[in-house]
């Protein structure tokens, strides 16, 4: 009798919980929390930006302590990633340089996502003149490399962080304007915006509601991409001076200045290129993981 | 009879195609008295689902005028026509394309009103998207799922909600159970037919399925190639049908009894192209009682009895009337 009583007593309990309405970011963090690589991706980043955080009180050394005596050291327990040819400790400059590595590919890839993003959703939903003046503009931008681009940006502004993550995104701006032009041409005439419209809805609405959430896929990809493309781009703007000035550690330009001695210390190059490596790794498993938790027809 | 709640006069929709401009509506006039249901039917392409979405200004027309409750919509800006979105809902045809697939059964109940500002209170909200999904059949626990866990009739249902949604007194019915098997589709035609009763609502029901139409109408229209050519109560065009298309459609409609024998009209020729069409009749190519007359004047939908309308030049003379 008693079993009985309780076995009512849980139907109705889940009767009540699934007749609740449930939040949409509880529910997208729910899926998220059940895939394990995602997990492992947001770990990592967290780990990156908790560095970049508390860089002052990780670093072993100052970013700019040189050890003449011991320079081009390789890897040994005083010097986790050996010293550069100063004598500078790499651990912790590549430390300090996720600061300023993470801010580069973050809101450049922001900046290149918000602009074109939003330029390719009015250019695709509006469409006729609008349209066409949008993606020629997107093309003269795309009919200069990026990199000479970004340079000449560089130059017009002048050098510092700031420029450098303004010029990188505008760089990067108009493969997401095409992108997400290309996804709201598909989706502008999906029955489910005629629906929309018919009971009122606004065009930003629409377009923020009902089409962006419908082309998450591909922009999430190009995004997670995009913030190794930065980071590299931001060191190719360094290596020719143009960047972030030294001595401030920044991994692409640890990369360059290594470059030189590849041959006989590896390790100056090694360092900064697996940090890079892992930011992108963990922002590809997030990233793909963030793709299958927005997408609720791949709920399990 | 009682009041009309729509009128339609000389609607024009022509869209431009590289070949020419495609007639896809032309010269239309009907109207809808409240609370009655009009079937439109036709083939495919012959402009029955423009004209629906023509009146809700989800296509702009090209010319003429519709009136709901007497104020011409073709005329409203941009601010007015949503506050006629209130008034006047649609259904649509095929429930898998028609709802997002990002959003929750919930949300898609809940957009008209959030986007309407209906309410202040999220609980108010909740609870009236409660009694919609009650309203249309939805059980409860349905409120979290997607759309691509349900069937077609209960995406179909969703759909009627979100119509509902704002308490409108006209709703256009494009092919609503068309996508669907037929066992679901006499549950849903059932649904509407009480929601009908229940909200005082009119329907326009467009639909290509003469066995449904004939079901749910008080009057039918029948349209061919951008026009109506006949319209008058179910019954009439049932039993006495005057246009020679109209006793041509009806003659294919299968009977399922092997004993009966009825008069087969098999119609020549394929219908023409709605772009940069002729002058004359537009079912002249086709029609047995064709003379030279219909080749040069278009004949006018004009009403023979009160409530029958037929476009046809010889419809007297053919001995069609009885």
């Amino acid at each position: 009798m008693t079993d009985q009583l309780n076995v009512n007593m849980s139907n109705e309990d889940i009767k009540k919980k699934s007749t609740k309405k449930r939040s949409q970011y509880l529910e997208v963090w729910r899926r998220l929390k059940q895939n394990k690589s995602a997990m492992v991706g947001l770990l990592i980043i967290i780990i990156l930006i908790l560095s970049a955080i508390l860089a002052p009180f990780i670093a072993p050394y100052g970013i700019d302590d040189q050890d003449l005596l011991n320079t081009l050291q390789t890897p040994s327990k005083d010097h986790w990633m050996g010293t550069d040819n100063f004598g500078r400790d790499i651990f912790s400059r590549i430390v300090y340089g996720s600061i300023i590595s993470l801010q580069v590919g973050f809101i450049s890839v922001g900046i290149a996502m918000i602009v074109g993003g939003s330029l390719g959703a009015i250019a695709g939903y509006y469409g006729g003149k609008l349209d066409n003046l949008i993606m020629r503009m997107m093309d003269i931008l795309l009919a200069i490399p990026s990199i000479l681009l970004a340079i000449s940006i560089v130059a017009a502004l002048g050098h510092g962080l700031k420029n450098v993550m303004i010029a990188v995104g505008i760089s990067s701006i108009p493969s997401y304007a095409r992108i997400v032009r290309a996804s709201v041409l598909t989706l502008k005439d999906q029955e489910f915006v005629e629906a929309a419209r018919a009971v009122g809805t606004n065009n930003t609405r629409i377009i923020l509601k009902h089409i962006i959430p419908n082309s998450m896929a591909p922009i999430i990809v190009q995004a997670t991409l995009g913030v190794a493309g930065a980071i590299l781009s931001a060191a190719g703007l360094s290596f020719i001076g143009l960047g972030i000035q030294l001595p401030t550690p920044e991994w692409g330009a640890m990369l360059s200045s290594g470059r030189q001695f590849i041959r006989d210390y590896p390790h100056m190059t090694a360092f900064p290129g697996l940090a890079i490596m892992i930011t992108i790794f963990g922002l590809n498993l997030l990233g793909d993981g963030l793709r299958d938790a927005l997408d609720p027809r791949l709920k399990n | 009879m009682s009041q009309k709640l729509i009128e339609v006069k000389n609607l024009k929709k022509y869209f431009n195609t590289q070949k020419g401009l495609l007639h896809a509506v032309d010269n239309v006039n009907f109207y809808i008295h409240k609370g009655e249901t009009l079937g439109l039917v036709g083939e495919s392409g012959c402009g029955k689902s423009t004209t629906g979405r023509v009146l809700l200004r989800l296509i702009e027309a090209t010319s003429g005028e519709v009136f709901f409750e007497g104020k011409d919509i073709l005329k409203l800006n941009s601010s007015e026509i949503r506050e006629l979105r209130k008034e006047m809902q649609i259904v649509f045809q095929d429930p898998f394309a028609s709802l997002n697939p990002r959003l929750s059964v919930s949300e898609i109940i809940a957009e008209p009103l959030i986007v309407n500002k209906i309410y202040k209170n999220k609980a108010d909200m909740n609870k009236k998207v409660q009694s919609l999904m009650n309203t249309v059949g939805l059980a409860q626990r349905l409120i979290n799922t997607y759309p691509h866990e349900l069937d077609g009739g209960r995406r179909q249902r969703i759909g009627i909600a979100r119509a509902l949604a704002l308490n409108p007194k006209f709703i256009v019915q494009d092919e609503p159970v068309s996508a669907l098997d037929v066992s679901i589709q006499a549950q849903i035609l059932n649904l509407m037919a009480d929601l009908q009763q229940e909200f005082d609502l009119t329907y326009l029901f467009i639909s290509h399925d003469l066995s449904v139409v004939k079901h749910v109408s008080s009057r039918i229209a029948v349209m061919y190639l951008g026009q109506i050519i006949e319209l008058s109560d179910y019954k009439s065009i049932f039993t006495d049908p005057l246009h020679p298309y109209t006793q041509a459609l009806l003659s294919a409609i299968p009977i399922p009894s092997l004993d009966i024998k009825r008069e087969k009209i098999i119609l020549q020729g394929d219908v023409p192209s709605p772009i940069n069409p002729p002058d004359g009749c537009r079912f002249y190519g086709r029609c047995m009682h064709r003379k030279d007359t219909c080749l040069t004047k278009t004949p006018e939908l004009k009403e023979l009895h009160p409530e029958r309308f037929v476009a046809c030049h010889f419809v007297h003379n053919l001995g069609l009337v009885k």
